[in-house]
């Protein structure tokens, strides 16, 4: 749409440099991209690659102690780095947007969500709270957002993610600017939502004719979306191209690595033969959450768990997909007893646990183990590593001399090394610490493992091999996984059947072929419309 | 309709957490040791077993401990306090006599530390690592840790005695007969001295929440929104980071607010200040039971009445409550 031959942005050979003392002595390190006006360009990465840094550089929003070393950032033609904050801070809003991954923090909890959206106005000069109010009405319509006027009042913990992010782009276009930086700004929604936010962000992009850098980890959010991509690891710039060459005909063997760990449907991976039999049958299982309510008014209900009836088998996985919300992971904790159900049956090894007290339940707990979500969050970091492998088997009767040795050999089932047992959580990466858990859990000699979103929080390669881990360990030990995931691609990879989740539900249940390719239900259906880059195949690309 | 149905509940409970405390109390003043007859006697100079027994039979002391608890529960719901053995005037009048008093001293010394300490807190936290920095939250510590007792004689000592500033004593100059705005002026003169002293602790305590509170707000994502948005850093102060900081501010005001009436003992006991705190201090010297119960039901009342004024204002301050219960 505009038509000045000068790009709109201009990266070049833009350095960050570190404080002294850590891995590495750039954040980024001769960083050069160009956008242009009416363009999507994708900077893709995994955590730690610099792909944020140079947003932030951009906005003049990095921390105080990270002070660009070198290169220029060029926008319009005019060079932000050597802006004082008063000119940036005009410049912010008005010629330059950016919205954030997480919507719930990144909007004042406090304020209306209306004021949010007005302040850009007021802030950059409108004085007329008459033309301001009139606008963020506008706004909010053209975001997509239902009955403007009311939920202009509304306070952010009132609005789903997604509803929250799309107040987060009316913010954005507020002043109509000439570009948008929107950094990773679906990673924290749903499927659908992700669609959803992704479509609108295009659909905005092509009418207004901006210039949209836009950050990820996701190859699938690229191929629907990019037109141009930069690849970086360890803050340097390995690939960049049009977004058809480097997808199909990646060329740095980096960006090859990140493509083929994208999840994707294995075509072998249909193992019915290794099943063997029953361990676990789930009858008409039902969990009401009651809230609010009081001497006047009625409680909410919501149905959590909603009749779920399902059976697995030693050695099977069962994938069970769902939006948040859709109880995935209140079904986890219903196996686990860790919550009360309303009602119905849960028959481990045929007998039923869910009349049991938690005295008689208890010694059953071993071998109905959880893997978790947040690594970061689910090891206690006062522990080292030795003692969180130990404490369970230790409680459960084992001699300590003997739960120290098979947690060694546990450490190197899951690929760590003998050091980690006397080290702490806080020195292990992410992937490492998932490892931990997943040797955790194992260390009771599980029969069954529940591992709810456990790959979620990783980058893609380190997911891979959470992922092809967990396949392997259930080779060799013939445990029955429950995998919670909201990641189709995830449970189409790793799952010998998958349970379609909907508010409580199951809606349909079967192989990965069948799901994938003769969806029965409406939802199914759009969960997988929903599924970014359906139409590209990362694995013909590294072929 | 929510905050009606919240607002019944919680009166219902004070109502009878009030009852509970007057129990309490008058059970524990039997506790403890010295008879007021026996005291009013002595000073009466009159000391033989015949005239206490008869101050006993005149004040219903001679009665079982249940009769008396019961018939002062009822005179109190009725809204009678009692008489004052000493002063045979009514515990109420007493009570509202020198309320004004204490009012007017805590008040000051709440809206003295809540201003000075948010603002100092604010200063510290904009310049962090400055020396403006180190200064603030040095002095917030010393008067963190001093006793009130002894900085109120410092205070005394300096500027009253040494640099004849401030009067060290009483609401007013005695016999001057001052009237309207004159007055006032005297007053305001006698009151810096105990307000300040009072509010210090408040002023530090405020001062290092208000400080780490906006330094962790400073961090929070929010705050990254409001400067790529454009926002000048003076507006992103006020209108992101303090609004949001100081909600644990407010949770510990609301405790400062619970100590209106009788926080103060000490402090009017020291510049002779002619509030509720030294009616108690004097009633529990001369065992005069009436107004010592009258002084604690007074503010047990204004606690529990405080308490119930900050959870709904903590629903306007904090509109997230309200969704969670």
């Amino acid at each position: 749409m505009m038509n000045s031959a000068a790009p709109l942005l201009e990266v070049a050979s833009l350095s960050i440099p570190l404080p002294p003392g850590l891995d590495r002595e750039y954040a980024v390190e001769n960083v050069t991209y160009t956008l242009n006006s009416g363009e999507i360009l994708c900077v893709v990465g995994e955590s730690g690659s610099g792909k944020s840094m140079t947003a932030n550089a951009i906005m003049g929003l990095l921390p105080s102690y990270l002070k660009p070393s070198g290169g220029r950032i060029l926008f319009r033609g005019r060079d932000l780095l050597t802006m004082s904050e008063t000119e940036l801070a005009h410049e912010r809003g008005r010629s330059v947007a950016m919205i954030f991954q997480e919507p719930l923090s990144a909007l004042n909890p406090l304020m209306k969500v209306g004021d949010q959206i007005a302040e850009v106005l007021l802030v950059h000069g409108e004085r007329d709270s008459a033309r301001r109010e009139a606008r963020v009405l506008d706004l909010l319509a053209y975001v997509g957002l239902p009955d403007p006027s009311n939920l202009r009042y509304a306070y952010p913990f009132r609005l789903s993610g997604g509803q929250r992010q799309r107040v987060m782009i009316a913010m954005a276009l507020a002043l109509e600017p000439a570009m948008l930086i929107a950094d990773e700004p679906t990673t924290a929604l749903d499927v659908t939502t992700q669609a959803q936010i992704l479509e609108l962000i295009r659909s905005i992009q092509r009418a207004k004719g901006m210039g949209v850098l836009f950050i990820t980890h996701d190859f699938g959010v690229v191929a629907d979306i990019a037109d141009k991509v930069v690849v970086m690891e360890q803050g340097v710039v390995v690939e960049q191209g049009r977004a058809g060459d480097v997808l199909n005909r990646p060329q740095h063997p980096y960006t090859r690595r990140l493509i083929a760990a994208v999840p994707h449907r294995d075509g072998q991976n249909e193992r019915a033969s290794t099943i063997g039999e029953p361990l676990l049958e789930v009858r008409n299982l039902s969990k009401v959450y009651r809230s609010g309510g009081g001497l006047f008014s009625k409680p909410r209900v919501v149905r959590a768990v909603d009749n779920v009836s399902f059976t697995l088998r030693r050695g099977e996985t069962l994938g069970v997909v769902g939006e948040s919300g859709s109880g995935k992971s209140t079904l986890g904790r219903c196996l686990l007893k860790l919550t009360d159900v309303e009602g119905g049956e849960i028959r481990f090894r045929g007998q039923d646990l869910v009349p049991l007290t938690p005295a008689a339940f208890r010694p059953m707990r071993r071998h109905l183990q959880m893997v978790f979500q947040d690594p970061f969050a689910s090891l206690n970091p006062r522990q080292t590593i030795g003692r969180i492998l130990t404490d369970g088997p230790v409680a459960n009767g084992v001699p300590l001399v003997d739960a120290e040795r098979k947690a060694r050999d546990l450490l190197g089932l899951v690929g760590l090394e003998p050091s980690a047992y006397d080290r702490y959580p806080h020195e292990f990466s992410g992937g490492q610490r998932q490892r931990v858990g997943i040797a955790r859990a194992l260390a009771l000699d599980p029969e069954l493992l529940i591992a709810d979103e456990s790959v979620s929080a990783l980058d893609v390669s380190v997911q891979a091999q959470v992922l092809e881990l967990l396949q392997e360990l259930q080779r060799k030990l013939d445990i029955a996984i429950i995998f919670i995931t909201h990641d189709l691609r995830v449970a189409a990879q790793v799952c010998d059947r998958i349970a379609v989740m909907y508010r409580g539900a199951i809606v349909e249940c079967g192989p990965p072929s069948q799901v994938f390719d003769a969806p029965r239900h409406d939802y199914t259906r759009r969960l997988i419309a929903a599924i970014p880059g359906l139409h590209w195949d990362p694995r013909a690309a590294v072929a | 309709m929510k905050t009606l149905e919240f607002l019944i509940q919680r009166l219902a409970k004070a109502v009878m957490v009030v009852i509970g405390v007057v129990i309490l109390n008058f059970l524990l003043i039997q506790l403890a040791p010295g008879d007021p007859a026996a005291v009013l006697a002595g000073e009466a100079g009159a000391g033989d077993e015949q005239f206490i027994a008869q101050l006993r039979a005149q004040f219903g002391l001679d009665q079982p401990l249940y009769v008396q608890l019961l018939s002062y529960l009822k005179n109190v719901i009725a809204g009678d306090l009692g008489f004052s053995y000493r002063n045979h005037v009514p515990v109420a009048d007493l009570i509202l006599e020198r309320l004004p008093a204490t009012l007017l001293l805590t008040g000051s010394a709440f809206v003295f530390s809540l201003v000075l300490g948010i603002t100092l807190g604010v200063i510290a936290a904009r310049r962090r690592g400055s020396i403006g920095d180190s200064v603030i939250m040095t002095g917030a510590l010393v008067f963190y840790a001093t006793p009130l007792f002894w900085v109120a004689l410092m205070a005394v000592l300096v500027f009253s005695i040494h640099l004849d500033w401030l009067p060290p004593f009483d609401m007013e100059t005695v016999g001057a007969g001052y009237t309207g705005w004159a007055r006032v002026l005297d007053i305001a003169h006698h009151l810096i001295l105990p307000a300040v002293t009072l509010g210090l602790f408040f002023t530090a305590v405020y001062t290092r929440l208000t400080r780490a509170s906006m330094l962790e707000v400073m961090n929070l994502d929010f705050v990254k929104t409001a400067r790529a948005k454009g926002v000048p850093r003076g507006r992103i102060i006020r209108r992101h980071v303090l609004r949001n900081a100081v909600l644990p501010v407010f949770t510990f005001a609301s405790v400062q607010a619970g100590q209106l009436v009788g926080g103060a003992v000490l402090t009017e006991t020291v510049f002779a200040w002619p509030g509720i705190g030294r009616l108690m201090f004097d009633a529990l010297l001369q065992r005069d039971y009436p107004v010592l119960l009258g002084v604690f039901l007074v503010t047990a009342t204004v606690v529990v009445a405080i308490n119930l004024v900050t959870d709904l204002l903590y629903r306007i301050v904090d509109p997230r409550i309200e969704a969670t219960g």
